[in-house]
Protein backbone atom coordinates (compact mmCIF):
# COMPACT_ATOMS: atom_id res chain seq x y z
CA UNK A 1 0.00 0.00 0.00
CA UNK A 2 2.91 2.51 0.76
CA UNK A 3 4.13 1.77 -2.44
CA UNK A 4 1.04 2.48 -4.18
CA UNK A 5 0.69 5.36 -2.06
CA UNK A 6 4.43 6.95 -3.51
CA UNK A 7 3.44 5.83 -6.78
CA UNK A 8 0.14 7.61 -6.49
CA UNK A 9 2.21 11.11 -5.24
CA UNK A 10 4.37 11.22 -7.78
CA UNK A 11 2.27 10.61 -10.70
CA UNK A 12 0.40 13.01 -9.12
CA UNK A 13 3.41 15.49 -9.09
CA UNK A 14 4.15 14.69 -12.35
CA UNK A 15 0.67 16.45 -13.59
CA UNK A 16 1.24 18.80 -11.36
CA UNK A 17 4.35 20.14 -12.59
CA UNK A 18 3.51 19.57 -16.05
CA UNK A 19 0.68 22.45 -15.40
CA UNK A 20 2.30 24.28 -13.07
CA UNK A 21 5.98 24.75 -15.42
CA UNK A 22 4.11 25.65 -18.41
CA UNK A 23 5.67 29.17 -17.99
CA UNK A 24 9.05 28.26 -17.77
CA UNK A 25 11.63 30.90 -18.53
CA UNK A 26 13.12 31.07 -21.50
CA UNK A 27 17.20 31.25 -21.26
CA UNK A 28 19.21 32.86 -23.65
CA UNK A 29 21.00 30.39 -25.25
CA UNK A 30 24.66 30.32 -25.14
CA UNK A 31 25.78 31.11 -28.88
CA UNK A 32 26.81 27.33 -30.13
CA UNK A 33 29.83 27.09 -33.15
CA UNK A 34 31.40 24.12 -35.09
CA UNK A 35 34.55 26.16 -36.04
CA UNK A 36 35.92 25.90 -39.12
CA UNK A 37 38.58 23.22 -38.69
CA UNK A 38 42.64 25.11 -38.08
CA UNK A 39 44.90 26.07 -40.68
CA UNK A 40 47.28 22.86 -42.02
CA UNK A 41 51.03 22.30 -41.09
CA UNK A 42 52.05 22.82 -44.76
CA UNK A 43 52.30 25.37 -47.28
CA UNK A 44 49.17 26.06 -47.48
CA UNK A 45 49.46 27.93 -50.72
CA UNK A 46 49.77 25.10 -52.67
CA UNK A 47 46.23 23.30 -51.45
CA UNK A 48 43.23 23.25 -52.82
CA UNK A 49 39.53 22.47 -52.29
CA UNK A 50 36.61 19.78 -51.73
CA UNK A 51 33.07 20.98 -52.38
CA UNK A 52 30.65 19.54 -53.36
CA UNK A 53 26.68 18.47 -52.50
CA UNK A 54 24.49 15.55 -50.74
CA UNK A 55 21.63 14.89 -52.47
CA UNK A 56 18.72 12.51 -52.32
CA UNK A 57 16.80 10.24 -54.50
CA UNK A 58 13.07 9.09 -53.22
CA UNK A 59 10.76 10.78 -51.06
CA UNK A 60 12.41 12.50 -47.56
CA UNK A 61 10.95 10.86 -44.73
CA UNK A 62 8.44 13.54 -42.90
CA UNK A 63 10.16 14.69 -39.80
CA UNK A 64 8.50 12.47 -37.10
CA UNK A 65 7.13 14.58 -34.20
CA UNK A 66 9.03 14.36 -30.94
CA UNK A 67 6.73 13.51 -28.15
CA UNK A 68 8.25 15.76 -24.97
CA UNK A 69 5.68 15.35 -23.04
CA UNK A 70 7.52 13.62 -20.05
CA UNK A 71 9.34 16.71 -19.42
CA UNK A 72 7.08 20.00 -18.85
CA UNK A 73 9.97 22.09 -19.48
CA UNK A 74 10.44 20.55 -23.10
CA UNK A 75 7.06 20.09 -23.71
CA UNK A 76 5.93 23.38 -22.92
CA UNK A 77 9.26 25.60 -24.16
CA UNK A 78 10.33 23.44 -26.97
CA UNK A 79 10.57 25.40 -30.32
CA UNK A 80 11.04 22.28 -32.59
CA UNK A 81 10.07 19.22 -32.18
CA UNK A 82 10.12 17.55 -35.47
CA UNK A 83 13.84 14.78 -35.49
CA UNK A 84 16.56 15.98 -36.89
CA UNK A 85 17.14 12.71 -38.51
CA UNK A 86 16.20 13.41 -41.96
CA UNK A 87 16.47 17.22 -42.54
CA UNK A 88 16.59 19.01 -46.27
CA UNK A 89 14.43 19.30 -49.47
CA UNK A 90 14.39 19.13 -52.73
CA UNK A 91 16.84 16.47 -53.30
CA UNK A 92 19.30 17.86 -51.05
CA UNK A 93 20.34 16.22 -47.90
CA UNK A 94 21.39 17.90 -44.44
CA UNK A 95 23.34 16.73 -41.61
CA UNK A 96 25.35 14.35 -43.26
CA UNK A 97 29.16 14.54 -41.62
CA UNK A 98 31.98 14.61 -45.20
CA UNK A 99 35.29 14.07 -44.35
CA UNK A 100 38.78 13.05 -45.70
CA UNK A 101 38.75 9.10 -44.98
CA UNK A 102 42.60 8.15 -46.78
CA UNK A 103 44.73 10.41 -48.22
CA UNK A 104 46.09 12.28 -45.31
CA UNK A 105 47.88 8.79 -43.77
CA UNK A 106 51.49 9.88 -42.57
CA UNK A 107 50.86 13.44 -41.85
CA UNK A 108 50.28 15.81 -38.94
CA UNK A 109 48.25 18.49 -38.52
CA UNK A 110 48.07 21.04 -35.47
CA UNK A 111 45.01 20.31 -33.06
CA UNK A 112 42.45 23.32 -33.48
CA UNK A 113 42.39 25.81 -30.24
CA UNK A 114 38.79 26.48 -31.05
CA UNK A 115 36.60 25.24 -28.53
CA UNK A 116 33.65 23.20 -29.86
CA UNK A 117 29.74 23.42 -28.65
CA UNK A 118 27.80 21.38 -27.80
CA UNK A 119 24.32 22.71 -26.85
CA UNK A 120 21.37 21.44 -24.99
CA UNK A 121 18.51 24.04 -26.12
CA UNK A 122 15.05 23.76 -26.13
CA UNK A 123 15.67 19.72 -25.10
CA UNK A 124 17.51 19.10 -28.23
CA UNK A 125 21.39 18.55 -29.09
CA UNK A 126 22.56 21.59 -31.40
CA UNK A 127 24.36 20.95 -33.78
CA UNK A 128 22.73 17.24 -34.20
CA UNK A 129 25.80 16.18 -36.33
CA UNK A 130 29.09 18.15 -35.84
CA UNK A 131 32.96 17.14 -36.36
CA UNK A 132 36.13 17.26 -33.67
CA UNK A 133 39.92 16.93 -34.19
CA UNK A 134 41.40 14.46 -31.24
CA UNK A 135 42.75 16.19 -28.84
CA UNK A 136 40.73 19.41 -29.62
CA UNK A 137 38.22 20.52 -26.66
CA UNK A 138 34.60 20.32 -26.74
CA UNK A 139 32.21 22.09 -24.66
CA UNK A 140 28.94 20.86 -23.84
CA UNK A 141 26.26 23.46 -22.14
CA UNK A 142 22.87 23.00 -20.92
CA UNK A 143 20.61 26.05 -21.87
CA UNK A 144 17.62 24.65 -20.50
CA UNK A 145 16.02 25.30 -17.42
CA UNK A 146 16.08 21.48 -16.93
CA UNK A 147 18.06 18.60 -16.02
CA UNK A 148 19.98 16.67 -18.58
CA UNK A 149 22.49 13.84 -18.46
CA UNK A 150 25.12 13.58 -21.12
CA UNK A 151 25.50 10.07 -22.60
CA UNK A 152 28.26 9.63 -24.80
CA UNK A 153 28.62 6.18 -26.22
CA UNK A 154 31.80 5.53 -28.36
CA UNK A 155 33.41 2.35 -29.48
CA UNK A 156 37.14 3.67 -29.36
CA UNK A 157 37.04 6.79 -26.61
CA UNK A 158 35.94 6.57 -23.10
CA UNK A 159 32.28 6.33 -22.63
CA UNK A 160 30.87 8.81 -20.08
CA UNK A 161 27.48 9.92 -18.78
CA UNK A 162 27.68 13.35 -16.90
CA UNK A 163 24.82 15.38 -15.15
CA UNK A 164 23.88 18.70 -15.78
CA UNK A 165 20.73 19.67 -13.50
CA UNK A 166 21.21 23.11 -13.48
CA UNK A 167 20.58 25.54 -16.37
CA UNK A 168 24.04 27.42 -17.66
CA UNK A 169 26.38 24.16 -16.38
CA UNK A 170 29.34 23.77 -18.99
CA UNK A 171 31.96 20.98 -19.01
CA UNK A 172 34.84 20.40 -21.28
CA UNK A 173 35.85 16.99 -22.83
CA UNK A 174 38.44 15.65 -25.18
CA UNK A 175 38.73 12.56 -27.30
CA UNK A 176 41.76 10.93 -27.85
CA UNK A 177 41.06 8.16 -30.93
CA UNK A 178 39.74 8.52 -34.09
CA UNK A 179 35.98 7.55 -34.35
CA UNK A 180 33.52 8.09 -36.59
CA UNK A 181 30.86 8.41 -35.01
CA UNK A 182 30.55 9.32 -31.21
CA UNK A 183 26.90 8.85 -30.54
CA UNK A 184 25.70 10.99 -27.60
CA UNK A 185 22.27 11.16 -26.24
CA UNK A 186 20.14 12.09 -23.19
CA UNK A 187 18.61 9.15 -21.44
CA UNK A 188 16.22 11.64 -19.27
CA UNK A 189 14.81 12.88 -22.67
CA UNK A 190 14.74 9.91 -24.96
CA UNK A 191 14.80 11.78 -28.09
CA UNK A 192 17.90 13.89 -27.89
CA UNK A 193 20.90 12.54 -29.50
CA UNK A 194 23.74 13.68 -31.79
CA UNK A 195 26.45 12.76 -33.25
CA UNK A 196 29.74 13.70 -33.40
CA UNK A 197 32.63 12.18 -35.94
CA UNK A 198 36.03 12.64 -34.21
CA UNK A 199 39.05 12.65 -37.09
CA UNK A 200 43.27 13.17 -36.33
CA UNK A 201 43.00 16.13 -39.50
CA UNK A 202 40.84 19.53 -39.76
CA UNK A 203 39.15 18.04 -42.99
CA UNK A 204 35.65 17.40 -42.49
CA UNK A 205 32.15 19.19 -43.27
CA UNK A 206 28.51 19.18 -42.13
CA UNK A 207 25.98 19.36 -44.65
CA UNK A 208 23.19 22.30 -44.18
CA UNK A 209 20.09 21.43 -45.68
CA UNK A 210 21.13 23.01 -48.90
CA UNK A 211 22.89 19.89 -48.68
CA UNK A 212 26.39 22.16 -49.67
CA UNK A 213 29.83 20.91 -47.72
CA UNK A 214 33.22 22.82 -48.39
CA UNK A 215 36.32 21.49 -47.26
CA UNK A 216 39.12 23.96 -48.08
CA UNK A 217 42.67 24.22 -47.64
CA UNK A 218 43.46 20.52 -48.28
CA UNK A 219 47.21 19.45 -49.49
CA UNK A 220 47.09 18.95 -53.17
CA UNK A 221 46.79 15.04 -53.57
CA UNK A 222 44.50 11.68 -53.99
CA UNK A 223 41.68 11.25 -51.20
CA UNK A 224 38.82 9.17 -50.42
CA UNK A 225 36.09 10.76 -49.29
CA UNK A 226 33.50 9.90 -47.23
CA UNK A 227 29.90 11.11 -46.08
CA UNK A 228 28.18 9.85 -43.38
CA UNK A 229 24.25 9.40 -42.30
CA UNK A 230 22.95 8.60 -39.05
CA UNK A 231 20.23 6.55 -41.41
CA UNK A 232 21.23 6.16 -44.78
CA UNK A 233 24.61 4.70 -44.07
CA UNK A 234 27.97 5.55 -46.00
CA UNK A 235 28.87 6.63 -49.42
CA UNK A 236 32.28 7.25 -50.44
CA UNK A 237 34.11 9.18 -53.63
CA UNK A 238 37.64 9.34 -54.97
CA UNK A 239 38.96 12.54 -56.19
CA UNK A 240 41.94 13.49 -57.03
CA UNK A 241 43.26 18.01 -55.53
CA UNK A 242 45.43 20.02 -56.88
CA UNK A 243 46.84 23.28 -56.10
CA UNK A 244 44.49 26.10 -56.40
CA UNK A 245 41.71 24.38 -57.49
CA UNK A 246 38.78 22.71 -56.14
CA UNK A 247 37.53 19.47 -56.43
CA UNK A 248 33.64 18.75 -56.92
CA UNK A 249 32.45 16.02 -55.24
CA UNK A 250 28.62 14.94 -54.87
CA UNK A 251 27.06 11.65 -53.15
CA UNK A 252 23.74 10.54 -54.10
CA UNK A 253 21.49 8.47 -51.29
CA UNK A 254 18.79 6.13 -52.27
CA UNK A 255 15.95 6.53 -50.11
CA UNK A 256 12.96 4.13 -49.58
CA UNK B 1 -3.91 -10.82 14.26
CA UNK B 2 -0.70 -12.12 12.73
CA UNK B 3 1.18 -8.26 12.21
CA UNK B 4 4.57 -10.32 11.80
CA UNK B 5 3.13 -11.94 8.70
CA UNK B 6 1.45 -8.73 8.06
CA UNK B 7 4.82 -6.82 7.41
CA UNK B 8 6.22 -9.84 5.80
CA UNK B 9 3.40 -9.43 3.19
CA UNK B 10 3.89 -5.83 2.90
CA UNK B 11 7.93 -6.28 2.47
CA UNK B 12 6.89 -9.10 -0.24
CA UNK B 13 4.41 -6.97 -1.85
CA UNK B 14 6.67 -4.18 -2.19
CA UNK B 15 9.70 -5.97 -3.18
CA UNK B 16 7.42 -6.70 -6.40
CA UNK B 17 6.69 -3.24 -6.88
CA UNK B 18 10.28 -2.21 -6.98
CA UNK B 19 10.58 -5.18 -9.12
CA UNK B 20 8.26 -3.45 -11.37
CA UNK B 21 9.64 -0.58 -11.47
CA UNK B 22 13.22 -1.79 -12.13
CA UNK B 23 11.74 -3.34 -14.89
CA UNK B 24 10.03 0.55 -15.93
CA UNK B 25 13.66 1.50 -15.65
CA UNK B 26 14.65 -1.06 -17.98
CA UNK B 27 11.88 -0.86 -20.51
CA UNK B 28 12.05 2.93 -21.14
CA UNK B 29 15.74 2.65 -21.49
CA UNK B 30 15.98 5.41 -18.26
CA UNK B 31 18.91 3.02 -16.72
CA UNK B 32 21.32 6.16 -16.94
CA UNK B 33 19.09 8.95 -16.69
CA UNK B 34 20.57 9.32 -13.54
CA UNK B 35 24.09 9.67 -14.19
CA UNK B 36 25.20 10.19 -10.18
CA UNK B 37 25.17 7.31 -7.51
CA UNK B 38 23.93 7.01 -4.18
CA UNK B 39 23.52 10.65 -4.97
CA UNK B 40 20.76 11.61 -7.75
CA UNK B 41 22.19 14.94 -9.63
CA UNK B 42 24.32 15.70 -6.46
CA UNK B 43 21.03 15.98 -4.43
CA UNK B 44 20.69 13.52 -1.00
CA UNK B 45 18.44 11.09 -2.34
CA UNK B 46 15.66 11.66 -0.44
CA UNK B 47 16.17 15.55 -1.06
CA UNK B 48 16.31 15.67 -4.55
CA UNK B 49 13.00 17.71 -5.82
CA UNK B 50 10.34 16.17 -7.06
CA UNK B 51 9.83 18.76 -9.64
CA UNK B 52 13.01 17.30 -11.19
CA UNK B 53 11.44 13.91 -11.37
CA UNK B 54 11.21 14.21 -14.94
CA UNK B 55 11.40 11.64 -18.27
CA UNK B 56 13.71 9.09 -17.49
CA UNK B 57 14.46 10.44 -14.08
CA UNK B 58 11.21 9.44 -12.95
CA UNK B 59 11.76 6.05 -13.06
CA UNK B 60 15.39 5.51 -12.16
CA UNK B 61 15.06 8.09 -9.25
CA UNK B 62 11.44 6.32 -8.38
CA UNK B 63 13.35 3.04 -8.73
CA UNK B 64 15.84 3.92 -6.58
CA UNK B 65 13.32 5.50 -3.70
CA UNK B 66 11.40 1.97 -3.70
CA UNK B 67 14.35 0.36 -3.43
CA UNK B 68 15.58 2.74 -0.01
CA UNK B 69 12.01 1.92 1.27
CA UNK B 70 12.45 -1.98 0.66
CA UNK B 71 15.44 -1.45 2.69
CA UNK B 72 14.31 0.38 5.31
CA UNK B 73 11.19 -2.55 5.58
CA UNK B 74 13.80 -4.95 5.34
CA UNK B 75 15.71 -3.97 8.37
CA UNK B 76 12.47 -3.23 10.16
CA UNK B 77 11.73 -7.14 9.61
CA UNK B 78 15.35 -8.34 11.30
CA UNK B 79 14.22 -6.19 14.17
CA UNK B 80 11.17 -7.64 14.41
CA UNK B 81 12.10 -10.94 13.83
CA UNK B 82 15.30 -10.82 16.07
CA UNK B 83 12.35 -9.46 19.20
CA UNK B 84 9.93 -11.50 18.75
CA UNK B 85 10.25 -14.62 16.36
CA UNK B 86 11.20 -17.92 17.97
CA UNK B 87 12.88 -19.88 15.45
CA UNK B 88 16.20 -19.24 15.26
CA UNK B 89 16.55 -20.55 10.97
CA UNK B 90 13.79 -17.66 10.66
CA UNK B 91 16.03 -15.01 12.43
CA UNK B 92 18.82 -15.83 9.87
CA UNK B 93 16.91 -16.06 7.19
CA UNK B 94 15.78 -12.15 7.74
CA UNK B 95 19.71 -11.57 7.87
CA UNK B 96 20.01 -13.07 4.99
CA UNK B 97 17.16 -11.27 3.10
CA UNK B 98 19.17 -7.75 4.44
CA UNK B 99 22.33 -8.68 3.52
CA UNK B 100 20.70 -9.85 0.13
CA UNK B 101 19.48 -6.52 -0.45
CA UNK B 102 22.07 -4.60 0.93
CA UNK B 103 24.44 -6.67 -1.93
CA UNK B 104 21.66 -6.02 -4.48
CA UNK B 105 22.07 -1.48 -4.13
CA UNK B 106 25.11 -2.23 -4.51
CA UNK B 107 24.90 -3.77 -7.46
CA UNK B 108 22.81 -1.51 -8.70
CA UNK B 109 25.15 1.31 -7.92
CA UNK B 110 28.20 0.09 -9.74
CA UNK B 111 26.20 -1.11 -13.12
CA UNK B 112 24.88 2.89 -12.85
CA UNK B 113 28.54 4.16 -12.94
CA UNK B 114 29.90 1.35 -15.15
CA UNK B 115 27.35 2.31 -17.67
CA UNK B 116 25.04 -0.67 -17.43
CA UNK B 117 27.55 -3.55 -18.43
CA UNK B 118 25.74 -7.03 -19.08
CA UNK B 119 26.97 -8.82 -16.44
CA UNK B 120 26.27 -6.81 -13.53
CA UNK B 121 23.24 -5.69 -14.73
CA UNK B 122 21.98 -9.38 -15.37
CA UNK B 123 23.09 -10.23 -11.89
CA UNK B 124 21.37 -7.33 -10.87
CA UNK B 125 17.43 -8.31 -12.07
CA UNK B 126 18.75 -12.01 -10.96
CA UNK B 127 19.50 -10.60 -7.26
CA UNK B 128 16.16 -9.07 -7.65
CA UNK B 129 14.45 -12.17 -8.05
CA UNK B 130 16.36 -13.94 -5.03
CA UNK B 131 15.68 -11.31 -2.95
CA UNK B 132 11.60 -11.67 -4.07
CA UNK B 133 11.73 -15.44 -3.26
CA UNK B 134 13.52 -14.66 0.29
CA UNK B 135 10.39 -11.96 1.06
CA UNK B 136 7.87 -14.83 -0.46
CA UNK B 137 9.46 -17.46 1.84
CA UNK B 138 9.44 -15.20 4.82
CA UNK B 139 6.04 -14.17 4.04
CA UNK B 140 4.93 -17.75 3.93
CA UNK B 141 7.16 -18.97 7.14
CA UNK B 142 5.50 -16.58 9.61
CA UNK B 143 2.05 -17.42 8.35
CA UNK B 144 -0.25 -19.21 10.80
CA UNK B 145 -0.81 -21.65 7.79
CA UNK B 146 2.24 -22.56 8.00
CA UNK B 147 2.79 -23.22 11.73
CA UNK B 148 -0.80 -25.37 11.32
CA UNK B 149 0.62 -27.40 9.29
CA UNK B 150 3.71 -28.22 11.39
CA UNK B 151 1.28 -29.52 14.28
CA UNK B 152 -0.31 -32.66 14.81
CA UNK B 153 -3.10 -32.12 13.33
CA UNK B 154 -1.91 -31.86 9.45
CA UNK B 155 0.18 -34.58 9.75
CA UNK B 156 -1.77 -37.06 7.23
CA UNK B 157 -2.08 -34.76 4.33
CA UNK B 158 1.63 -34.13 4.47
CA UNK B 159 2.78 -37.69 5.13
CA UNK B 160 1.14 -38.67 1.82
CA UNK B 161 2.98 -35.17 0.07
CA UNK B 162 5.90 -36.30 1.11
CA UNK B 163 5.75 -40.05 0.21
CA UNK B 164 4.43 -38.69 -3.04
CA UNK B 165 8.64 -38.38 -4.90
CA UNK B 166 7.26 -37.53 -8.10
CA UNK B 167 5.21 -34.42 -6.45
CA UNK B 168 8.23 -33.49 -4.40
CA UNK B 169 10.83 -33.49 -8.09
CA UNK B 170 8.22 -31.36 -10.02
CA UNK B 171 7.90 -28.58 -6.94
CA UNK B 172 11.26 -29.01 -5.93
CA UNK B 173 12.24 -28.17 -9.88
CA UNK B 174 10.10 -26.25 -10.61
CA UNK B 175 11.09 -22.91 -8.85
CA UNK B 176 15.05 -23.58 -10.00
CA UNK B 177 13.34 -23.87 -13.70
CA UNK B 178 11.33 -20.65 -13.49
CA UNK B 179 14.60 -19.22 -12.12
CA UNK B 180 16.63 -20.10 -15.06
CA UNK B 181 13.92 -19.10 -17.29
CA UNK B 182 14.22 -15.49 -15.79
CA UNK B 183 17.75 -15.60 -15.98
CA UNK B 184 17.68 -16.14 -19.53
CA UNK B 185 14.50 -13.30 -20.03
CA UNK B 186 17.27 -11.22 -18.30
CA UNK B 187 19.97 -11.65 -20.62
CA UNK B 188 18.08 -11.17 -23.41
CA UNK B 189 16.79 -7.59 -21.91
CA UNK B 190 19.94 -6.48 -21.31
CA UNK B 191 21.56 -8.00 -24.48
CA UNK B 192 19.09 -5.81 -26.46
CA UNK B 193 17.91 -9.13 -27.92
CA UNK B 194 13.98 -8.69 -27.24
CA UNK B 195 12.93 -8.17 -30.37
CA UNK B 196 16.09 -10.43 -32.18
CA UNK B 197 13.23 -12.92 -33.38
CA UNK B 198 10.30 -10.29 -34.22
CA UNK B 199 7.60 -12.53 -35.01
CA UNK B 200 5.46 -14.90 -32.67
CA UNK B 201 4.49 -17.31 -31.99
CA UNK B 202 6.37 -18.07 -34.86
CA UNK B 203 10.03 -17.96 -35.61
CA UNK B 204 10.61 -15.88 -38.54
CA UNK B 205 7.76 -17.66 -40.03
CA UNK B 206 8.58 -21.05 -39.15
CA UNK B 207 9.52 -23.11 -36.19
CA UNK B 208 13.63 -22.37 -36.29
CA UNK B 209 15.60 -19.63 -37.01
CA UNK B 210 17.03 -19.78 -40.92
CA UNK B 211 20.30 -18.38 -39.06
CA UNK B 212 21.94 -18.13 -35.64
CA UNK B 213 23.92 -15.42 -33.53
CA UNK B 214 23.87 -14.54 -29.86
CA UNK B 215 21.28 -12.72 -29.91
CA UNK B 216 18.75 -14.98 -31.76
CA UNK B 217 20.05 -17.79 -29.34
CA UNK B 218 18.52 -16.27 -25.98
CA UNK B 219 15.74 -15.07 -27.87
CA UNK B 220 15.20 -18.69 -28.56
CA UNK B 221 16.15 -20.24 -26.02
CA UNK B 222 13.76 -17.95 -23.92
CA UNK B 223 10.61 -19.35 -26.16
CA UNK B 224 11.76 -22.78 -25.41
CA UNK B 225 11.83 -22.15 -22.00
CA UNK B 226 8.43 -21.17 -21.69
CA UNK B 227 7.11 -24.32 -23.22
CA UNK B 228 9.02 -26.36 -21.22
CA UNK B 229 7.74 -24.31 -17.94
CA UNK B 230 4.41 -24.50 -18.95
CA UNK B 231 4.57 -27.99 -19.38
CA UNK B 232 6.05 -28.81 -16.01
CA UNK B 233 3.65 -26.36 -14.77
CA UNK B 234 0.51 -28.42 -16.68
CA UNK B 235 2.01 -31.64 -15.48
CA UNK B 236 2.11 -30.18 -11.75
CA UNK B 237 -1.67 -29.66 -11.80
CA UNK B 238 -2.96 -33.03 -13.57
CA UNK B 239 -0.42 -34.01 -10.57
CA UNK B 240 -2.37 -32.55 -7.75
CA UNK B 241 -5.51 -32.87 -9.07
CA UNK B 242 -5.42 -36.33 -9.37
CA UNK B 243 -3.53 -37.25 -6.15
CA UNK B 244 -3.60 -34.63 -3.80
CA UNK B 245 -7.37 -32.96 -4.49
CA UNK B 246 -7.78 -32.51 -0.71
CA UNK B 247 -5.28 -30.06 -0.31
CA UNK B 248 -6.44 -26.57 -1.15
CA UNK B 249 -3.18 -25.20 -0.22
CA UNK B 250 -1.17 -27.23 -3.36
CA UNK B 251 -4.09 -26.88 -5.60
CA UNK B 252 -4.69 -23.37 -5.82
CA UNK B 253 -1.44 -22.37 -6.36
CA UNK B 254 -1.17 -24.59 -8.51
CA UNK B 255 -4.09 -23.42 -10.86
CA UNK B 256 -2.82 -19.86 -10.06
CA UNK B 257 0.06 -20.66 -12.21
CA UNK B 258 -1.59 -22.12 -15.01
CA UNK B 259 -3.84 -19.00 -15.49
CA UNK B 260 -0.37 -16.69 -14.05
CA UNK B 261 2.05 -18.60 -17.00
CA UNK B 262 -0.95 -17.96 -20.00
CA UNK B 263 -0.99 -14.46 -19.15
CA UNK B 264 2.95 -14.38 -19.43
CA UNK B 265 2.98 -16.46 -22.75
CA UNK B 266 0.64 -13.74 -23.68
CA UNK B 267 2.24 -10.72 -22.62
CA UNK B 268 5.64 -12.18 -24.21
CA UNK B 269 4.15 -12.37 -27.46
CA UNK B 270 2.77 -8.55 -27.07
CA UNK B 271 6.30 -7.42 -26.28
CA UNK B 272 7.85 -8.83 -29.18
CA UNK B 273 4.49 -7.59 -31.50
CA UNK B 274 4.08 -4.24 -30.15
CA UNK B 275 8.08 -3.59 -30.27
CA UNK B 276 8.78 -4.01 -26.54
CA UNK B 277 5.87 -1.29 -25.64
CA UNK B 278 7.39 -0.45 -22.23
CA UNK B 279 4.17 -0.81 -19.79
CA UNK B 280 3.66 -4.54 -21.43
CA UNK B 281 7.56 -5.07 -21.35
CA UNK B 282 7.32 -4.54 -17.27
CA UNK B 283 4.06 -6.12 -17.01
CA UNK B 284 5.65 -9.59 -18.76
CA UNK B 285 9.02 -8.71 -15.97
CA UNK B 286 6.54 -8.23 -12.97
CA UNK B 287 4.31 -11.75 -13.87
CA UNK B 288 7.19 -13.64 -14.24
CA UNK B 289 8.17 -12.79 -10.85
CA UNK B 290 4.76 -13.65 -9.91
CA UNK B 291 5.14 -16.96 -10.92
CA UNK B 292 8.52 -17.35 -9.74
CA UNK B 293 6.88 -16.50 -5.81
CA UNK B 294 4.30 -18.82 -6.39
CA UNK B 295 6.16 -21.80 -7.76
CA UNK B 296 8.18 -20.83 -4.89
CA UNK B 297 5.40 -20.96 -2.66
CA UNK B 298 4.35 -24.43 -3.89
CA UNK B 299 7.60 -26.38 -3.31
CA UNK B 300 8.14 -25.00 0.26
CA UNK B 301 4.42 -26.50 0.66
CA UNK B 302 5.26 -29.48 -0.76
CA UNK B 303 8.49 -29.46 1.64
CA UNK B 304 6.96 -28.58 4.45
CA UNK B 305 7.59 -32.08 6.31
CA UNK B 306 11.30 -30.90 5.37
CA UNK B 307 11.91 -27.93 7.65
CA UNK B 308 12.85 -27.88 11.54
CA UNK B 309 9.80 -26.84 12.64
CA UNK B 310 7.89 -29.83 11.15
CA UNK B 311 9.69 -32.18 13.19
CA UNK B 312 6.70 -33.27 15.28
CA UNK B 313 4.37 -33.57 12.02
CA UNK B 314 7.26 -36.00 10.70
CA UNK B 315 7.77 -37.86 13.96
CA UNK B 316 6.63 -41.46 13.32
CA UNK B 317 4.85 -41.79 16.37
CA UNK B 318 2.75 -38.72 15.77
CA UNK B 319 1.68 -40.54 12.59
CA UNK B 320 0.28 -43.73 14.59
CA UNK B 321 -1.60 -41.02 16.22
CA UNK B 322 -3.00 -39.41 13.91
CA UNK B 323 -3.96 -42.13 11.37
CA UNK B 324 -5.15 -44.49 14.04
Amino acid sequence: MQQRNLWSVLSILAVVTAVACGGGGESESPTTSTPEPSAPAFDASTAGNVSGIVMYEGELPAGEELMMNSDPVCAMGATDTTSSTYVGGDGHLGNVFVYVKEGLEGQSFPVSTDVVALNQVGCRYTPHVMGIQVGQTLQILNSDPTLHNIHATPASNEEFNMGQPIQGMQFERTFDNVEVMVPFQCDVHGWMNAYIGVLDHPYFAVTATDGMFDISTLPPGNYVIEAWHEELGTQTQNVTVATGETAEVSFTFAIG
Amino acid sequence: MNWLHLYARLLCASTLALITAGGMVTSTGSGLAVPDWPNTYGYFMFSFPLSKMVGGIFYEHGHRMIASIVGLLTIGLVVWLARGESRRWIRRLGIVALATVVLQGLLGGITVLYFLPTPISVSHAGLAQIFFCLTVALTLFTSSGWRRDGEVTALSRHTAVSDDAAMMRLATALPVLVYIQILVGATMRHTGAGLAIPDFPLVFGGLLPPTWNGGIAVHYLHRVGAIVTTVVILTIVGHVFAHHRNRRDLLVPAWTLVVLVTIQIALGGWTVLSARAPVINTAHVATGATVLGIALLLALRTNRHRFPDAEVASSPVHTVKVTA
